[in-house]
Protein backbone atom coordinates (compact mmCIF):
# COMPACT_ATOMS: atom_id res chain seq x y z
CA UNK A 1 0.00 0.00 0.00
CA UNK A 2 1.60 3.17 -1.16
CA UNK A 3 1.05 6.30 0.87
CA UNK A 4 2.04 9.04 -1.45
CA UNK A 5 1.64 12.72 -1.96
CA UNK A 6 -0.76 13.32 0.89
CA UNK A 7 -2.58 16.64 0.43
CA UNK A 8 -0.94 19.47 2.31
CA UNK A 9 -3.82 21.99 2.38
CA UNK A 10 -6.89 21.78 4.61
CA UNK A 11 -8.52 18.36 4.70
CA UNK A 12 -12.27 18.06 4.23
CA UNK A 13 -12.68 14.35 4.88
CA UNK A 14 -10.33 12.14 6.80
CA UNK A 15 -10.89 8.39 6.47
CA UNK A 16 -9.09 5.95 8.76
CA UNK A 17 -9.09 2.16 8.59
CA UNK A 18 -12.50 2.04 6.97
CA UNK A 19 -14.00 -1.40 6.34
CA UNK A 20 -17.45 -2.03 4.98
CA UNK A 21 -19.58 -5.17 4.91
CA UNK A 22 -22.76 -6.02 3.06
CA UNK A 23 -24.02 -8.87 5.21
CA UNK A 24 -21.38 -11.57 4.93
CA UNK A 25 -19.39 -10.06 2.09
CA UNK A 26 -16.84 -7.35 2.65
CA UNK A 27 -16.84 -4.54 0.13
CA UNK A 28 -14.13 -2.25 1.49
CA UNK A 29 -10.85 -3.14 3.19
CA UNK A 30 -8.81 -0.82 5.37
CA UNK A 31 -9.28 2.43 3.48
CA UNK A 32 -7.13 5.37 4.56
CA UNK A 33 -7.45 8.61 2.67
CA UNK A 34 -7.45 12.35 3.27
CA UNK A 35 -9.65 14.25 0.86
CA UNK A 36 -8.55 17.88 0.40
CA UNK A 37 -10.98 20.75 0.84
CA UNK A 38 -12.22 22.73 -2.16
CA UNK A 39 -10.59 20.46 -4.69
CA UNK A 40 -11.90 17.71 -6.92
CA UNK A 41 -11.05 14.15 -5.98
CA UNK A 42 -11.86 11.43 -8.50
CA UNK A 43 -12.52 7.83 -7.47
CA UNK A 44 -11.68 5.44 -10.29
CA UNK A 45 -11.54 1.70 -10.73
CA UNK A 46 -13.31 -1.17 -12.46
CA UNK A 47 -16.95 -2.05 -11.74
CA UNK A 48 -17.45 -3.57 -8.33
CA UNK A 49 -14.20 -2.19 -6.94
CA UNK A 50 -15.99 -0.42 -4.11
CA UNK A 51 -15.64 3.17 -5.27
CA UNK A 52 -19.40 3.85 -5.23
CA UNK A 53 -19.77 2.07 -1.89
CA UNK A 54 -16.98 4.24 -0.53
CA UNK A 55 -18.65 7.38 -1.87
CA UNK A 56 -21.89 6.42 -0.16
CA UNK A 57 -20.21 5.87 3.20
CA UNK A 58 -19.37 9.57 3.19
CA UNK A 59 -23.00 10.69 3.59
CA UNK A 60 -24.17 7.42 5.14
CA UNK A 61 -26.46 6.64 2.23
CA UNK A 62 -25.56 2.98 2.70
CA UNK A 63 -27.53 3.10 5.95
CA UNK A 64 -30.70 2.65 3.93
CA UNK A 65 -29.62 -0.85 2.91
CA UNK A 66 -30.38 -3.44 5.58
CA UNK A 67 -27.55 -5.58 6.94
CA UNK A 68 -24.59 -3.27 6.34
CA UNK A 69 -21.75 -2.86 8.81
CA UNK A 70 -19.09 -0.17 8.97
CA UNK A 71 -15.78 -0.23 10.83
CA UNK A 72 -13.19 2.50 11.12
CA UNK A 73 -13.54 6.26 11.23
CA UNK A 74 -14.63 8.97 8.86
CA UNK A 75 -14.01 12.48 10.10
CA UNK A 76 -15.65 15.52 8.62
CA UNK A 77 -14.84 18.77 10.43
CA UNK A 78 -13.21 16.66 13.13
CA UNK A 79 -16.51 14.92 13.76
CA UNK A 80 -16.69 11.16 13.47
CA UNK A 81 -19.75 10.65 11.30
CA UNK A 82 -20.27 7.05 12.38
CA UNK A 83 -19.86 7.69 16.07
CA UNK A 84 -20.60 10.65 18.29
CA UNK A 85 -24.36 10.10 17.93
CA UNK A 86 -24.27 12.22 14.82
CA UNK A 87 -27.49 13.48 13.28
CA UNK A 88 -27.71 11.91 9.80
CA UNK A 89 -30.03 14.68 8.63
CA UNK A 90 -27.43 17.31 9.50
CA UNK A 91 -24.68 15.21 7.93
CA UNK A 92 -26.53 14.92 4.63
CA UNK A 93 -27.24 18.62 4.69
CA UNK A 94 -23.48 19.19 4.83
CA UNK A 95 -22.61 16.42 2.39
CA UNK A 96 -24.78 16.69 -0.72
CA UNK A 97 -25.07 14.03 -3.37
CA UNK A 98 -25.71 13.85 -7.10
CA UNK A 99 -26.65 10.47 -8.53
CA UNK A 100 -25.68 8.63 -11.67
CA UNK A 101 -29.16 8.79 -13.10
CA UNK A 102 -30.68 12.23 -12.78
CA UNK A 103 -33.60 11.94 -10.42
CA UNK A 104 -35.57 15.17 -10.26
CA UNK A 105 -38.79 14.84 -8.30
CA UNK A 106 -41.96 14.92 -10.38
CA UNK A 107 -42.57 18.48 -9.23
CA UNK A 108 -41.99 21.89 -10.76
CA UNK A 109 -38.44 23.11 -11.37
CA UNK A 110 -38.85 25.61 -8.55
CA UNK A 111 -40.17 23.02 -6.10
CA UNK A 112 -37.32 20.65 -6.91
CA UNK A 113 -34.71 23.20 -5.87
CA UNK A 114 -36.80 24.52 -2.97
CA UNK A 115 -37.36 21.01 -1.60
CA UNK A 116 -34.15 20.84 0.43
CA UNK A 117 -34.48 24.25 2.09
CA UNK A 118 -38.16 23.53 2.77
CA UNK A 119 -37.55 20.25 4.58
CA UNK A 120 -34.93 22.01 6.67
CA UNK A 121 -37.58 24.44 7.79
CA UNK A 122 -37.43 27.42 5.45
CA UNK A 123 -40.86 28.70 4.45
CA UNK A 124 -40.24 32.33 3.57
CA UNK A 125 -41.27 32.79 -0.06
CA UNK A 126 -38.79 35.57 -0.80
CA UNK A 127 -35.86 33.75 0.73
CA UNK A 128 -36.79 30.52 -1.06
CA UNK A 129 -36.97 32.40 -4.35
CA UNK A 130 -33.50 33.82 -3.78
CA UNK A 131 -32.01 30.43 -2.92
CA UNK A 132 -33.63 28.83 -5.94
CA UNK A 133 -32.26 31.49 -8.28
CA UNK A 134 -28.82 31.41 -6.72
CA UNK A 135 -28.65 27.61 -6.84
CA UNK A 136 -29.83 27.46 -10.43
CA UNK A 137 -27.28 30.11 -11.38
CA UNK A 138 -24.51 28.14 -9.68
CA UNK A 139 -25.60 25.05 -11.59
CA UNK A 140 -25.52 27.06 -14.86
CA UNK A 141 -29.18 26.34 -15.49
CA UNK A 142 -30.85 29.63 -14.57
CA UNK A 143 -30.85 31.18 -18.03
CA UNK A 144 -32.44 28.11 -19.57
CA UNK A 145 -35.27 27.74 -17.08
CA UNK A 146 -35.90 31.16 -15.55
CA UNK A 147 -39.07 31.67 -17.62
CA UNK A 148 -40.57 28.30 -16.77
CA UNK A 149 -39.82 27.63 -13.14
CA UNK A 150 -43.37 26.37 -12.71
CA UNK A 151 -43.01 23.66 -15.34
CA UNK A 152 -42.60 20.06 -14.36
CA UNK A 153 -38.91 19.16 -14.10
CA UNK A 154 -39.54 15.86 -15.85
CA UNK A 155 -39.92 17.83 -19.11
CA UNK A 156 -36.28 18.97 -19.07
CA UNK A 157 -33.60 17.31 -21.17
CA UNK A 158 -31.27 14.75 -19.58
CA UNK A 159 -28.41 17.22 -19.19
CA UNK A 160 -30.71 19.90 -17.77
CA UNK A 161 -32.18 17.39 -15.33
CA UNK A 162 -28.73 16.51 -14.04
CA UNK A 163 -27.83 20.18 -13.60
CA UNK A 164 -31.16 20.62 -11.81
CA UNK A 165 -30.15 17.82 -9.44
CA UNK A 166 -26.87 19.63 -8.83
CA UNK A 167 -28.80 22.85 -8.13
CA UNK A 168 -31.07 20.92 -5.79
CA UNK A 169 -28.07 19.62 -3.88
CA UNK A 170 -26.50 23.10 -3.72
CA UNK A 171 -29.70 24.65 -2.37
CA UNK A 172 -29.12 23.19 1.10
CA UNK A 173 -25.67 24.85 1.09
CA UNK A 174 -23.47 21.79 1.61
CA UNK A 175 -19.72 21.92 2.14
CA UNK A 176 -19.07 18.71 0.27
CA UNK A 177 -20.62 17.44 -2.93
CA UNK A 178 -20.53 13.74 -3.78
CA UNK A 179 -21.09 12.83 -7.41
CA UNK A 180 -21.72 9.26 -8.49
CA UNK A 181 -20.89 9.12 -12.21
CA UNK A 182 -22.89 12.29 -12.78
CA UNK A 183 -22.30 12.39 -16.52
CA UNK A 184 -22.40 8.73 -17.47
CA UNK A 185 -25.94 8.94 -18.86
CA UNK A 186 -25.37 12.20 -20.73
CA UNK A 187 -24.44 13.06 -24.30
CA UNK A 188 -20.96 14.56 -24.93
CA UNK A 189 -22.20 18.15 -25.02
CA UNK A 190 -24.08 17.85 -21.74
CA UNK A 191 -21.11 16.03 -20.25
CA UNK A 192 -18.85 18.93 -21.16
CA UNK A 193 -21.24 21.34 -19.47
CA UNK A 194 -21.32 19.29 -16.28
CA UNK A 195 -17.52 19.08 -16.30
CA UNK A 196 -17.19 22.85 -16.71
CA UNK A 197 -19.62 23.20 -13.86
CA UNK A 198 -17.53 20.96 -11.60
CA UNK A 199 -14.56 23.17 -12.38
CA UNK A 200 -16.47 26.27 -11.26
CA UNK A 201 -17.97 24.62 -8.19
CA UNK A 202 -14.66 23.53 -6.72
CA UNK A 203 -13.86 27.10 -5.73
CA UNK A 204 -16.60 26.79 -3.09
CA UNK A 205 -17.15 23.10 -2.53
CA UNK A 206 -15.15 19.97 -1.87
CA UNK A 207 -16.07 17.58 -4.65
CA UNK A 208 -15.69 13.82 -4.68
CA UNK A 209 -16.61 12.25 -8.00
CA UNK A 210 -16.88 8.62 -9.02
CA UNK A 211 -16.24 8.09 -12.71
CA UNK A 212 -15.72 5.27 -15.13
CA UNK A 213 -14.31 7.62 -17.66
CA UNK A 214 -10.52 7.96 -17.46
CA UNK A 215 -10.41 11.11 -19.59
CA UNK A 216 -13.03 12.67 -17.41
CA UNK A 217 -11.09 11.89 -14.26
CA UNK A 218 -7.98 13.36 -15.86
CA UNK A 219 -9.84 16.47 -17.01
CA UNK A 220 -11.81 17.44 -13.93
CA UNK A 221 -9.93 16.18 -10.89
CA UNK A 222 -6.98 17.44 -8.86
CA UNK A 223 -6.59 14.19 -6.96
CA UNK A 224 -7.22 10.62 -8.04
CA UNK A 225 -7.85 7.53 -5.96
CA UNK A 226 -7.67 4.15 -7.67
CA UNK A 227 -9.77 1.39 -6.09
CA UNK A 228 -9.44 -2.27 -6.88
CA UNK A 229 -11.26 -5.19 -5.25
CA UNK A 230 -12.34 -3.12 -2.28
CA UNK A 231 -8.90 -1.66 -1.56
CA UNK A 232 -7.43 1.76 -2.17
CA UNK A 233 -4.49 0.88 -4.39
CA UNK A 234 -3.09 4.29 -5.19
CA UNK A 235 -3.89 7.86 -4.32
CA UNK A 236 -2.18 11.01 -5.45
CA UNK A 237 -2.22 14.09 -7.61
CA UNK A 238 -4.16 13.32 -10.76
CA UNK A 239 -1.36 14.40 -13.05
CA UNK A 240 1.12 12.18 -11.26
CA UNK A 241 -1.19 9.15 -11.05
CA UNK A 242 -1.96 9.33 -14.74
CA UNK A 243 1.54 10.04 -16.01
CA UNK A 244 3.62 8.14 -13.49
CA UNK A 245 1.60 5.50 -11.62
CA UNK A 246 3.56 3.72 -8.92
CA UNK A 247 1.49 0.59 -8.84
CA UNK A 248 1.31 -1.94 -11.64
CA UNK A 249 -2.47 -2.39 -11.21
CA UNK A 250 -3.01 1.35 -11.55
CA UNK A 251 -0.95 1.48 -14.69
CA UNK A 252 -2.77 -1.50 -16.20
CA UNK A 253 -6.14 0.03 -15.47
CA UNK A 254 -5.29 3.50 -16.71
CA UNK A 255 -3.79 2.21 -19.91
CA UNK A 256 -6.89 0.15 -20.52
CA UNK A 257 -5.43 -3.31 -20.03
CA UNK A 258 -8.39 -4.23 -17.84
CA UNK A 259 -11.51 -2.61 -16.42
CA UNK B 1 -45.00 -6.58 -44.55
CA UNK B 2 -48.29 -8.23 -45.42
CA UNK B 3 -48.23 -10.34 -42.31
CA UNK B 4 -47.25 -7.42 -40.09
CA UNK B 5 -50.23 -5.55 -41.37
CA UNK B 6 -52.57 -8.48 -40.79
CA UNK B 7 -51.33 -8.89 -37.22
CA UNK B 8 -51.70 -5.18 -36.63
CA UNK B 9 -55.26 -5.21 -37.89
CA UNK B 10 -55.94 -8.21 -35.67
CA UNK B 11 -54.70 -6.35 -32.60
CA UNK B 12 -56.62 -3.20 -33.46
CA UNK B 13 -59.71 -5.37 -33.81
CA UNK B 14 -59.23 -6.99 -30.42
CA UNK B 15 -58.48 -3.67 -28.77
CA UNK B 16 -61.52 -1.98 -30.26
CA UNK B 17 -63.86 -4.82 -29.34
CA UNK B 18 -64.16 -3.30 -25.86
CA UNK B 19 -65.35 -0.06 -27.43
CA UNK B 20 -67.85 -2.08 -29.41
CA UNK B 21 -69.14 -3.79 -26.28
CA UNK B 22 -69.63 -0.46 -24.51
CA UNK B 23 -71.39 0.92 -27.55
CA UNK B 24 -73.65 -2.13 -27.74
CA UNK B 25 -74.56 -1.82 -24.07
CA UNK B 26 -75.56 1.79 -24.61
CA UNK B 27 -77.51 0.88 -27.73
CA UNK B 28 -79.35 -1.90 -25.97
CA UNK B 29 -80.21 0.27 -22.97
CA UNK B 30 -81.51 3.04 -25.20
CA UNK B 31 -83.52 0.63 -27.28
CA UNK B 32 -85.38 -0.65 -24.24
CA UNK B 33 -85.74 2.76 -22.70
CA UNK B 34 -86.66 4.73 -25.81
CA UNK B 35 -90.48 4.52 -25.84
CA UNK B 36 -90.51 6.31 -22.48
CA UNK B 37 -89.33 9.46 -24.24
CA UNK B 38 -92.57 9.66 -26.25
CA UNK B 39 -94.87 8.72 -23.44
CA UNK B 40 -94.83 9.90 -20.69
CA UNK B 41 -91.86 12.00 -21.88
CA UNK B 42 -88.39 12.48 -20.41
CA UNK B 43 -89.58 15.31 -18.17
CA UNK B 44 -91.25 12.64 -16.05
CA UNK B 45 -87.78 11.44 -14.98
CA UNK B 46 -87.18 14.80 -13.33
CA UNK B 47 -90.07 14.31 -10.92
CA UNK B 48 -89.03 14.53 -7.30
CA UNK B 49 -90.69 11.26 -6.35
CA UNK B 50 -90.30 7.64 -7.34
CA UNK B 51 -93.67 5.86 -7.00
CA UNK B 52 -93.63 3.37 -9.85
CA UNK B 53 -96.76 1.50 -8.72
CA UNK B 54 -99.76 3.56 -7.64
CA UNK B 55 -103.52 3.69 -7.82
CA UNK B 56 -103.47 7.40 -8.45
CA UNK B 57 -100.52 8.43 -10.53
CA UNK B 58 -97.23 6.63 -11.10
CA UNK B 59 -94.20 8.83 -10.69
CA UNK B 60 -90.78 8.07 -12.10
CA UNK B 61 -88.45 10.74 -10.70
CA UNK B 62 -84.88 9.43 -10.73
CA UNK B 63 -83.77 12.24 -8.44
CA UNK B 64 -84.58 10.51 -5.12
CA UNK B 65 -82.72 7.39 -6.25
CA UNK B 66 -79.76 9.40 -7.45
CA UNK B 67 -79.78 11.30 -4.16
CA UNK B 68 -79.71 7.99 -2.32
CA UNK B 69 -76.78 6.77 -4.36
CA UNK B 70 -74.88 10.02 -3.88
CA UNK B 71 -75.46 10.07 -0.12
CA UNK B 72 -74.46 6.46 0.44
CA UNK B 73 -71.43 6.80 -1.85
CA UNK B 74 -70.34 10.01 -0.17
CA UNK B 75 -70.47 8.38 3.26
CA UNK B 76 -68.62 5.32 2.02
CA UNK B 77 -65.86 7.40 0.41
CA UNK B 78 -65.55 9.76 3.36
CA UNK B 79 -64.84 6.76 5.54
CA UNK B 80 -62.84 4.53 3.20
CA UNK B 81 -60.55 6.98 1.36
CA UNK B 82 -58.59 8.34 4.33
CA UNK B 83 -58.45 4.93 6.01
CA UNK B 84 -57.33 3.14 2.87
CA UNK B 85 -54.78 5.75 1.85
CA UNK B 86 -53.16 5.68 5.27
CA UNK B 87 -53.25 1.89 5.34
CA UNK B 88 -51.62 1.75 1.91
CA UNK B 89 -48.86 4.17 2.95
CA UNK B 90 -48.29 2.18 6.11
CA UNK B 91 -48.13 -1.17 4.35
CA UNK B 92 -45.95 0.06 1.51
CA UNK B 93 -43.55 2.34 3.36
CA UNK B 94 -43.55 1.81 7.09
CA UNK B 95 -44.54 -1.75 7.90
CA UNK B 96 -41.95 -4.36 8.69
CA UNK B 97 -41.80 -6.96 5.87
CA UNK B 98 -43.27 -9.54 8.24
CA UNK B 99 -46.19 -7.26 9.09
CA UNK B 100 -46.73 -6.72 5.38
CA UNK B 101 -46.87 -10.47 4.79
CA UNK B 102 -49.71 -10.72 7.29
CA UNK B 103 -51.62 -7.50 6.59
CA UNK B 104 -51.82 -7.70 2.82
CA UNK B 105 -53.52 -11.08 2.46
CA UNK B 106 -56.08 -10.16 5.11
CA UNK B 107 -57.01 -6.93 3.43
CA UNK B 108 -57.25 -8.69 0.11
CA UNK B 109 -59.36 -11.41 1.71
CA UNK B 110 -61.87 -8.70 2.59
CA UNK B 111 -62.33 -8.09 -1.13
CA UNK B 112 -63.27 -11.68 -1.76
CA UNK B 113 -66.20 -11.77 0.67
CA UNK B 114 -69.42 -11.91 -1.39
CA UNK B 115 -71.43 -8.74 -0.96
CA UNK B 116 -74.54 -10.65 0.11
CA UNK B 117 -72.58 -12.11 3.01
CA UNK B 118 -71.39 -8.65 3.97
CA UNK B 119 -75.07 -7.68 3.72
CA UNK B 120 -75.89 -10.25 6.38
CA UNK B 121 -73.20 -8.81 8.56
CA UNK B 122 -74.68 -5.35 8.02
CA UNK B 123 -78.15 -6.60 8.83
CA UNK B 124 -77.43 -8.46 12.05
CA UNK B 125 -74.38 -6.61 13.42
CA UNK B 126 -73.98 -3.14 11.98
CA UNK B 127 -77.64 -2.07 11.76
CA UNK B 128 -78.52 -2.95 15.39
CA UNK B 129 -75.36 -1.19 16.57
CA UNK B 130 -76.24 1.98 14.69
CA UNK B 131 -79.85 1.79 15.81
CA UNK B 132 -78.74 1.58 19.42
CA UNK B 133 -76.00 4.16 19.18
CA UNK B 134 -78.21 6.86 17.68
CA UNK B 135 -81.43 5.74 19.37
CA UNK B 136 -83.29 5.22 16.10
CA UNK B 137 -86.39 3.22 15.20
CA UNK B 138 -84.42 1.30 12.62
CA UNK B 139 -80.76 0.79 11.85
CA UNK B 140 -81.46 0.39 8.16
CA UNK B 141 -80.31 3.72 6.76
CA UNK B 142 -77.78 5.54 4.59
CA UNK B 143 -75.09 5.46 7.27
CA UNK B 144 -75.26 1.69 7.65
CA UNK B 145 -75.16 1.28 3.89
CA UNK B 146 -72.29 3.71 3.58
CA UNK B 147 -70.22 2.00 6.27
CA UNK B 148 -70.82 -1.39 4.75
CA UNK B 149 -69.81 -0.10 1.33
CA UNK B 150 -66.72 1.48 2.82
CA UNK B 151 -65.77 -1.97 4.01
CA UNK B 152 -66.05 -3.18 0.42
CA UNK B 153 -64.12 -0.27 -1.07
CA UNK B 154 -61.20 -0.45 1.37
CA UNK B 155 -59.46 -3.54 -0.03
CA UNK B 156 -59.65 -2.22 -3.59
CA UNK B 157 -58.32 1.21 -2.68
CA UNK B 158 -55.61 -0.15 -0.37
CA UNK B 159 -54.26 -2.69 -2.78
CA UNK B 160 -54.25 -0.45 -5.87
CA UNK B 161 -52.80 2.49 -3.90
CA UNK B 162 -50.12 0.29 -2.45
CA UNK B 163 -49.11 -0.81 -5.93
CA UNK B 164 -48.94 2.85 -6.96
CA UNK B 165 -46.73 3.70 -3.98
CA UNK B 166 -44.48 0.72 -4.61
CA UNK B 167 -43.98 1.73 -8.21
CA UNK B 168 -42.51 5.10 -7.21
CA UNK B 169 -38.86 4.75 -8.27
CA UNK B 170 -36.31 4.26 -5.50
CA UNK B 171 -34.29 7.10 -7.04
CA UNK B 172 -36.88 9.61 -5.74
CA UNK B 173 -36.50 8.25 -2.23
CA UNK B 174 -32.70 8.30 -2.47
CA UNK B 175 -32.76 11.84 -3.84
CA UNK B 176 -34.85 13.00 -0.94
CA UNK B 177 -32.86 11.14 1.72
CA UNK B 178 -29.59 12.48 0.30
CA UNK B 179 -30.88 16.02 0.86
CA UNK B 180 -31.28 15.23 4.53
CA UNK B 181 -35.01 14.50 4.53
CA UNK B 182 -36.32 12.17 7.20
CA UNK B 183 -38.23 9.06 6.25
CA UNK B 184 -41.58 10.69 7.00
CA UNK B 185 -40.70 13.82 5.03
CA UNK B 186 -39.69 11.62 2.12
CA UNK B 187 -42.95 9.67 2.30
CA UNK B 188 -45.29 12.66 2.55
CA UNK B 189 -43.49 15.13 0.32
CA UNK B 190 -42.08 12.93 -2.42
CA UNK B 191 -43.44 9.39 -2.48
CA UNK B 192 -47.12 10.08 -1.90
CA UNK B 193 -47.31 13.04 -4.33
CA UNK B 194 -45.56 10.93 -6.95
CA UNK B 195 -48.04 8.11 -6.40
CA UNK B 196 -51.03 10.46 -6.33
CA UNK B 197 -52.36 9.70 -9.83
CA UNK B 198 -52.31 6.01 -8.95
CA UNK B 199 -53.97 6.62 -5.60
CA UNK B 200 -56.61 8.70 -7.37
CA UNK B 201 -57.18 5.84 -9.78
CA UNK B 202 -57.60 3.54 -6.79
CA UNK B 203 -60.18 5.89 -5.28
CA UNK B 204 -62.05 5.96 -8.58
CA UNK B 205 -62.04 2.18 -8.77
CA UNK B 206 -63.35 2.07 -5.22
CA UNK B 207 -66.04 4.63 -6.02
CA UNK B 208 -67.02 2.58 -9.04
CA UNK B 209 -67.42 -0.47 -6.90
CA UNK B 210 -69.47 1.46 -4.33
CA UNK B 211 -71.80 3.04 -6.88
CA UNK B 212 -72.35 -0.25 -8.65
CA UNK B 213 -72.86 -2.31 -5.51
CA UNK B 214 -76.40 -3.64 -5.26
CA UNK B 215 -77.08 -6.48 -2.86
CA UNK B 216 -75.57 -5.10 0.33
CA UNK B 217 -77.21 -1.70 -0.03
CA UNK B 218 -80.50 -3.32 -0.92
CA UNK B 219 -80.33 -5.20 2.37
CA UNK B 220 -79.32 -2.42 4.73
CA UNK B 221 -80.38 1.00 3.47
CA UNK B 222 -84.07 0.74 4.28
CA UNK B 223 -85.18 1.33 0.69
CA UNK B 224 -87.23 4.48 1.06
CA UNK B 225 -86.92 6.69 -2.00
CA UNK B 226 -86.40 10.00 -0.21
CA UNK B 227 -84.43 13.06 -1.17
CA UNK B 228 -82.36 13.70 1.93
CA UNK B 229 -78.93 14.57 3.16
CA UNK B 230 -79.49 13.01 6.55
CA UNK B 231 -77.26 9.95 6.93
CA UNK B 232 -79.62 8.52 9.53
CA UNK B 233 -82.55 8.47 7.13
CA UNK B 234 -83.41 5.41 5.07
CA UNK B 235 -82.59 5.87 1.41
CA UNK B 236 -82.88 3.92 -1.78
CA UNK B 237 -80.09 3.74 -4.32
CA UNK B 238 -80.40 3.44 -8.07
CA UNK B 239 -78.91 -0.03 -8.20
CA UNK B 240 -81.12 -1.30 -5.39
CA UNK B 241 -84.22 -0.02 -7.20
CA UNK B 242 -83.32 -1.81 -10.38
CA UNK B 243 -82.52 -5.04 -8.55
CA UNK B 244 -85.62 -4.93 -6.38
CA UNK B 245 -88.14 -3.96 -9.04
CA UNK B 246 -86.86 -5.51 -12.25
CA UNK B 247 -88.08 -8.98 -11.34
CA UNK B 248 -91.69 -7.94 -10.85
CA UNK B 249 -92.18 -5.32 -13.49
CA UNK B 250 -94.31 -6.19 -16.57
CA UNK B 251 -92.02 -6.53 -19.58
CA UNK B 252 -92.11 -3.42 -21.78
CA UNK B 253 -94.24 -1.37 -19.40
CA UNK B 254 -93.54 2.26 -18.60
CA UNK B 255 -92.11 1.22 -15.25
CA UNK B 256 -89.81 -1.23 -17.08
CA UNK B 257 -88.60 1.54 -19.35
CA UNK B 258 -88.11 3.86 -16.41
CA UNK B 259 -85.79 1.31 -14.79
CA UNK B 260 -83.73 1.29 -17.97
CA UNK B 261 -83.43 5.04 -17.71
CA UNK B 262 -82.14 4.58 -14.21
CA UNK B 263 -79.52 2.26 -15.67
CA UNK B 264 -78.57 4.83 -18.30
CA UNK B 265 -78.17 7.57 -15.69
CA UNK B 266 -76.04 5.21 -13.60
CA UNK B 267 -73.83 4.53 -16.59
CA UNK B 268 -73.51 8.26 -17.32
CA UNK B 269 -72.50 8.96 -13.73
CA UNK B 270 -69.73 6.36 -13.85
CA UNK B 271 -68.57 7.71 -17.22
CA UNK B 272 -68.52 11.20 -15.76
CA UNK B 273 -66.46 10.04 -12.79
CA UNK B 274 -63.96 8.34 -15.06
CA UNK B 275 -63.67 11.45 -17.17
CA UNK B 276 -63.06 13.64 -14.13
CA UNK B 277 -60.48 11.23 -12.76
CA UNK B 278 -58.65 11.33 -16.07
CA UNK B 279 -58.67 15.11 -16.14
CA UNK B 280 -57.34 15.34 -12.61
CA UNK B 281 -54.54 12.88 -13.21
CA UNK B 282 -53.52 14.78 -16.34
CA UNK B 283 -53.61 18.12 -14.52
CA UNK B 284 -51.62 16.90 -11.55
CA UNK B 285 -49.87 14.44 -13.83
CA UNK B 286 -46.83 13.43 -11.90
CA UNK B 287 -46.14 10.35 -13.93
CA UNK B 288 -42.86 10.10 -15.74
Amino acid sequence: MVKNDTPTGPTAIEVRNLAFHYGASQALFDINIAIPARQVTALIGPSGCGKSTFLRTLNRMNDIIPGVRVEGDILIDNENIYRDKIDVVRLRKRVGMVFQKSNPFPKSIFENVAYGPRIHGMNDKGQLGEIVEQSLRQAALWDEVKDRLGNNAVGLSGGQQQRLCIARALAVQPEILLMDEPASALDPKSTARVEDLIDELKTKYTIVIVTHNMQQAARVSDWTAFFYEGRLVEYGRTKRVFTNPKEKQTEDYITGRFG
Amino acid sequence: MGRDRAIQIGFVGIASSSILVVALIFLFLFKEAAPFAKHPGLAALLDNQWIPVSFQKERFGILPLAAGTVLVTAIAMLVSVPLSALAAVYIAEVAHPLEREILKPFIELLASIPSVVLGFFGLVVLAPLIKQFFGLNTGLNALTGGLLLALMAIPTIVSVSEDAINSVPATYRNGSMALGASRMQTIWRVVVPAALPGILGAVMLGTGRVIGETMAVLMVTGNAALITANPLSPVRTMTASIAAEMGEVPFGSIHYQALFWVGIVLLLITFGLNFIARRISVRYGMMR
